[in-house]
This record gives C-alpha cells, structure tokens and sequence, in this order.
C-alpha cells in the first residue's frame, strides 16, 4: 500500500514508520505542523510540534530511508482542538484535545488529504492494534495496556480505521525503544510527551485563566448556600478535594468534593464524598468503531479517562443516548469526557458524557 | 559539482598546506589560492585585489551589507534601500540591522513580471539620497529568474554604494563587475557546479568596510580566517568551465514554459514578459498547494521547489510572488522549475507528461 506515516519527532511514530517500510509498504513521512507559531510552545520534553521535533522527524526518516515532507495543520488543529478545548472548558465541561486531534486531525484533515493525493492510509505510532474480523476491520487494544491509546482513537468511524495503520499495537514501549535504538534512531530514548502539547508550562488552569479570565464567584453546597470564592469557575474539576480555600467545616467535618461547575452562573457546587457516586451515564454523539450498537442491553466495559479502568457494566443506545449503566458506583465523572465502550479488547465505539446519575 | 572541480579539489586536499604559512608547503598552497583569485578576477572582470573569499553566499552578502552599512552610519546615512524581492541573505541581515543598528529599510517595489520598479528608486533616491547608505538588489531572481536592471540602478544611484547579489546569475548569463559599476557584488560557489562552503565577495578596490569576522586578517582585514583552499581552487576551476549552455537550457525552458500552460488549462508563467535566467520557470498552478504538488512530483521522480519554508519547514508564500501582486494562496500554489546543465528535452517533457495527473491529485487534495 501507499501510505503516509505521521512522524511527530518522537520514539513510536518513528518505529511505526520503519515497521510499515519493512512490511514492504510505500511509505512517504509527513510532519504535522500544529502551531503556526512553533517556537511559542517550544519547551523542553514537554509537548510535540517545536521546530525541534520537525528536526527529529526529518531525521527518522532520513535515517529510515523515506522521503519526509511536513503539513501545515496548524489552522485545522487551532479551529478543531485548541479551540474546542476552551469552548468545552468554558461551557464547564472537561474536554479530551487528544481525542480531537485524532477525530479531526490526524485521522480526518490528514487521511483524507492523503486519500485524495492517491495514498492508502495513514500510518501512526498510536499504541493500539486492528484486526479483521467477519464485520470488516475493527479496533483493539494494545497488548501493553500501561501504554494501550484505544481510548483516544475510540473517535474514528469505521471509514477512519479502514485508512488507519498502527504498527505498535503488538509491542511494549520497552521493546520499541530497544527496536528504535537497534534501527539507530536517534530518539530511541527520547522523553515521552505528556500533558497538553499546546500547554507547554503543564499549567493548564493558568493556561485557561489566561484565555477565559478569572472571574471570581461562589462556591456553594448542595442546598446553595454560599460557603466560599473561586477565581474561575473552569480551572476546578469533578471530584476535586484539595485546594478550594473553603472555612467553613461540614457539620460532621467530612471533606467537600467538586460536584458540579456552572459556568453560567460562573458557579462551583460541592459536596460530601457519596454525593460523587454516579452510577449512570449518557453520551452523546456517539461514533461505533465497528457494528452500530442498538437498544439491546449489552455487557461490557466502559472508560472514562485516557489510562483509566475498565469499568463492568451494561451499555445499550437509546435511539439518541449511548447509556452505560455500573456495575459499582464511580466517584467524580466530568461531562464533557469521552465514555468509551469495550467488548473485552474491542474498542465498541464512544460518546461524549453529557448526563451522569 | 563538476567533475573537474571535483579533481581540482581532491589534488589541492593531497597537497594541502595553510596558505598563509611561510614555509614552502604553504607557499605552495599560496599560489595555487592566487592562482585561483586571478582566475576569478577575470571570469568576474575584476580585479584579483578585489575578491575576498568568505565561506559562502551568505557571509558575503552579510559582509557587504552589514560593512557598507556601518561605514556609511558612521557619516550619518542609516537608510538601506533593497528590492522587495531579495534572497533572506540580503533580506535578513537588513532586517538585523534595522533591529539592533538602527537602520531604516526601504523595500522597492517591483512590477507585475518581478522586476525593480525603477521610477519609485528615482523618486526615493532625490527625495532622500543623502540618507542613504546602501542600495542592494540581485543580480536575478532564484524564484523567477527575473533579471534585475543592476547598471541602471548604479545609474540612478549615482554616489550611493550600490551591492547586487549575483548567486543566481554567475555563470548563466553576463556578469561583469566593472560593466555593472557596483561597489560590491556576491556570489556563491555550489550555484556554479563548485563546492559547497564557498563564496566570493567582489569588493572595489580602495573601499575599506569595518569586519564581520576578526582574527588573521586574511582577506584585506575584512574577512578573517583561514583561506579554504581546497574549496578555492575548486570554484576558480569551476568558474572556468565552459559547458554550461545557456542557450540550449533557455531553448528548454520556453518549451517547457510554452507547453505547461497548455497541459494544465488555468496555469500560468511567472514573470514571463521579461529577460529571465535560461534555467527557471516558476509557474502557479489554481487551485493546488504546491507543497502538495511538491510530494507528489517527488514522487514522479521530478524534483522542483516551492517558494519557501519557515524555519520549522512549514511551506509559507513566497514574498517573492506576493511582491508581485500574488494574494497567498495564489502564491501558495506555485513551483519553480530549474533546469541546469545537465537537463535535456527528455526531463522536460517527462516533467510535463505527469503534470496533468499530479495537478489533478492536487487540486483533490487541496480541497478536502
């Protein structure tokens, strides 16, 4: 096949490209540029995208044997990811960017120009596996479940996985750095990249104060009375204990939570430990990675956060909702989070939490 | 590189001495760095006093620029004036000196086929001559091969110090300092067939300009540093060869000009009404993105280029194109063809032939 290889300048993406080239595939690199201002979020191990990591990339390929080009996302990954990103904090939500580069970038913008300059698919460095079964390929978790990504690609459409190559889905990131250091790749020991790469400073909450400001408002409990102020109602998240600045103990002297974030009313709402538990949730907008779940009440798994557990559960569709209903109780769940559903390793498809009970 | 200038270089790296020791090794080398000067001299109708070797285009242009710029401040001109279409050598260091040094540059103008809009420099220059200290405009220009009016300019300016960068044009067409009339003049050896890490600066006799580099003093004060002989003696030998057909080339060229137009219906030929280097087309295909069109002529086993890349290597417009008139995106849909010494009517309608297919992945690709 033609493909692309998305190369970011890190470890996996480059050993994703050399495995596609080995297993006999045509293979061009292309380098995502994400920020129109590189050296804005240039810093240090943290991120991806500094001119830096187009350096790295470039030189992977050069060392793989590849052609290397870069793309110039950065608009595309401004209007779909950073920007979706401050919306949903600003509507009290608490947004996945990754899951949206993967959804409109990496899978959507790139693979469809890909498609449309004559290649097959995009190959990337996403731990995760596909296998092709009797309904057509579908999407897996990695054998390395401390590494495993199903989650934040639990976006793509069946059309999407069909274009999407993940070389890495069979291997332990040990293993691939060893693979990377023996194919005498220069970022074999390359820092992994955390947090937020459009956050150089991994200070997310002074990131947003920033860009929303921060207006200060109440913290209340759950009958509204006013018991304390916040600067910033979006900077606090669901089930947050520590740092609320609040003096006036509970008559039992109980720790308080974050229960709720209005935006509207630019209002944080706490309260004791149980009132957390929910033990159902809806999503909306859902994507089935693979055949459409129906109103069939079905058992599975459901995944709440990027390397969180599995949670046992029964999952069904509404005709609007994808609803997953618990097992146990789970403490503090933030809407705006992906809920993503599993048939054991299978990734079933997921919908974005709008409703938690 | 040139086969000659290849043997050249590979016979000084056996014999090879520091030219400016006095033993007789050095000595050795010594002449063949003279040698090598008095034939550039004459390939660039110069004086051998007047070329100072540096170690590439770039460096000269700093070096003529930056040096013609503090010697005129110091007598009170800090007014750079350079053609909007410059290389980022002349570009940049202008930029830095108006930065850190207190220059005020004024970008000229050009007209539609890319030329320096002459009537604007006569305006400026009785308007504010006497703040003037540089004037520096290429030779030609390496995205359209649009050849600029150099004599004219030095005209016009009368005593200002006048620099052309003449990389692109060395070679490829006339080139003669004294005919120009400048007061400094670059050029770059691998633009040649030479070695890379080379270049010349052409700087009349008699004008003294404070250093970029100090050190032995090598190069007249004004450029320090061990002289690259090797490299040298490889670019006079370069500059010496003769095979370079520009009438052949240009005859390739305007097939290839006549033709792509007609392969792909909406494209059309930048600068094309005025006198152009024989090698370089540069044409704007609608409705592409030629970073696109790049990866997948690459791909087709032809190699062209596209205006310019950031330093991260994002395609950007070129300032070239837009100077001309482009909007962005038109001017993010162009290529640059070259066609050089080795280029035969063969190249040129291979490159042709899967322009069509490519323009059409392209045009698909540009809009999803």
């Amino acid at each position: 096949m033609k493909l692309i290889a998305a190369m970011s300048g890190g470890v996996d993406s480059a050993v994703a490209a050399a495995r596609a080239v080995e297993a006999g595939h045509d293979v061009i690199g292309v380098h995502l540029a994400l920020s129109s201002n590189p050296q804005k979020y240039r810093s240090g191990a943290r991120g991806c995208c500094t001119i830096e990591d187009s350096h790295d990339a470039r030189r992977a390929a050069d060392v793989i044997g590849i052609p290397f080009y870069i793309w110039d996302m950065a608009e595309e990954f401004h209007d779909g990811v950073v920007e979706d990103f401050l919306s949903e904090y600003a509507a009290g939500r608490t947004p996945n960017p990754c899951l949206r580069c993967n959804e409109k970038i990496k899978f959507a913008a790139v693979l469809d120009r890909a498609r449309a300059m004559g290649f097959d698919g995009v190959v990337t460095g996403h731990y995760a596996r596909t296998e092709i079964g009797p309904d057509g390929k579908t999407l897996h978790r990695a054998v390395d479940h401390s590494k495993d990504q199903s989650y934040v690609l639990s976006v793509l459409t069946i059309e999407q996985i069909n274009g999407a190559i993940f070389p890495l889905g069979d291997t332990t990131k040990v293993d691939i750095r060893k693979e990377a250091e023996e194919r005498g790749l220069a970022v074999a020991q390359k820092p992994d990249s955390h947090d937020i790469c459009f956050v150089p400073s991994g200070d997310n909450a002074g990131w947003l104060r920033d860009r929303l400001g921060s207006e200060v408002g109440p913290i209340v409990d759950q009958d509204g009375t006013k018991i304390g102020e916040h600067k910033g109602a979006y900077t606090y998240t669901i089930g947050q204990r520590k740092g609320l600045g609040l003096t006036v103990p509970t008559a039992d002297g109980s720790p308080r939570f974050v229960l709720k974030i209005e935006p509207v009313t630019n209002t944080v709402v706490v309260g004791s430990r149980e009132e957390l538990a929910i033990s159902t949730m809806k999503g909306e907008r859902p994507v089935w990675c693979g055949p459409a779940v129906d109103s069939e009440h079905t058992r599975g798994f459901v995944q709440v956060r990027a390397h969180g557990a599995a949670l046992p559960c029964t999952y069904y569709f509404d005709g609007t909702l994808l609803v997953a209903e618990l097992d146990e109780p789970l403490l503090g769940l933030a809407t705006g989070q992906a809920m993503v559903i599993y048939d054991g390793d299978r990734v079933v498809g997921s919908a974005t939490i709008c409703e938690t009970a | 590189m040139l086969e000659n200038a290849i043997a050249a270089m590979d016979a000084q790296l056996r014999t090879l001495g520091n030219p400016s020791s006095l033993h007789t090794q050095g000595r050795h080398t010594r002449k063949d760095v003279e040698d090598a000067r008095e034939i550039l001299a004459k390939e660039l109708d110069c004086l051998a006093s007047e070329i100072i070797f540096t170690a590439s285009g770039t460096e000269a242009n700093n070096t003529a620029i930056k040096g013609i710029y503090w010697q005129q401040k110091a007598l009170g001109k800090n007014v750079i004036v350079i053609s909007a279409i410059e290389h980022h050598a002349t570009l940049d260091p202008a930029a830095w000196l108006a930065e850190h040094e207190g220059a005020e540059v004024i970008y000229a103008p050009v007209t539609k086929d890319g030329v320096i809009d002459l009537d604007f420099l006569r305006t400026l220059i009785a308007k504010r001559g006497s703040e003037i200290a540089l004037i520096s405009v290429m030779h030609a220009n390496n995205e359209t091969g649009a050849i600029q009016p150099i004599a004219e300019i030095v005209k016009i300016a009368g005593d200002i110090a006048v620099h052309t960068d003449a990389a692109q044009s060395f070679k490829k067409i006339q080139l003669s300092f004294k005919s120009l009339g400048v007061m400094a003049l670059s050029i770059s050896a691998h633009k040649i067939g030479g070695p890379l890490g080379i270049g010349v600066l052409v700087l009349r006799r008699g004008v003294e300009i404070p250093a970029l580099l100090h050190g032995g003093g090598q190069e007249r004060e004004i450029r320090s540093g061990t002289l690259n002989a090797p490299a040298i003696v490889a670019l006079a030998t370069a500059a010496q060869d003769k095979s370079y057909d520009a009438a052949a080339i240009a005859k390739i060229r305007d097939d290839f000009a006549a033709r792509v137009t007609q392969v792909v219906p909406g494209s059309f030929v930048n600068a094309i009404n005025v006198e152009r280097l024989p090698g370089i087309v540069n044409v704007t295909f609608p409705g592409t993105q030629s970073d696109t069109l790049l990866l997948l002529m690459d791909g087709e086993k032809v190699s062209c280029s596209t205006g310019s890349a950031c330093s991260a290597g994002v395609h950007r417009p070129s300032h070239v194109l837009m100077a001309m008139g482009h909007d962005e995106i038109s001017a993010m849909s162009s290529l640059r063809f070259s066609f050089g010494r080795t280029s035969t009517q063969a190249d040129c309608d291979g490159a042709l032939a899967v322009l069509p297919s490519v323009i059409t992945r392209g045009r698909a690709a540009s809009g999803v």
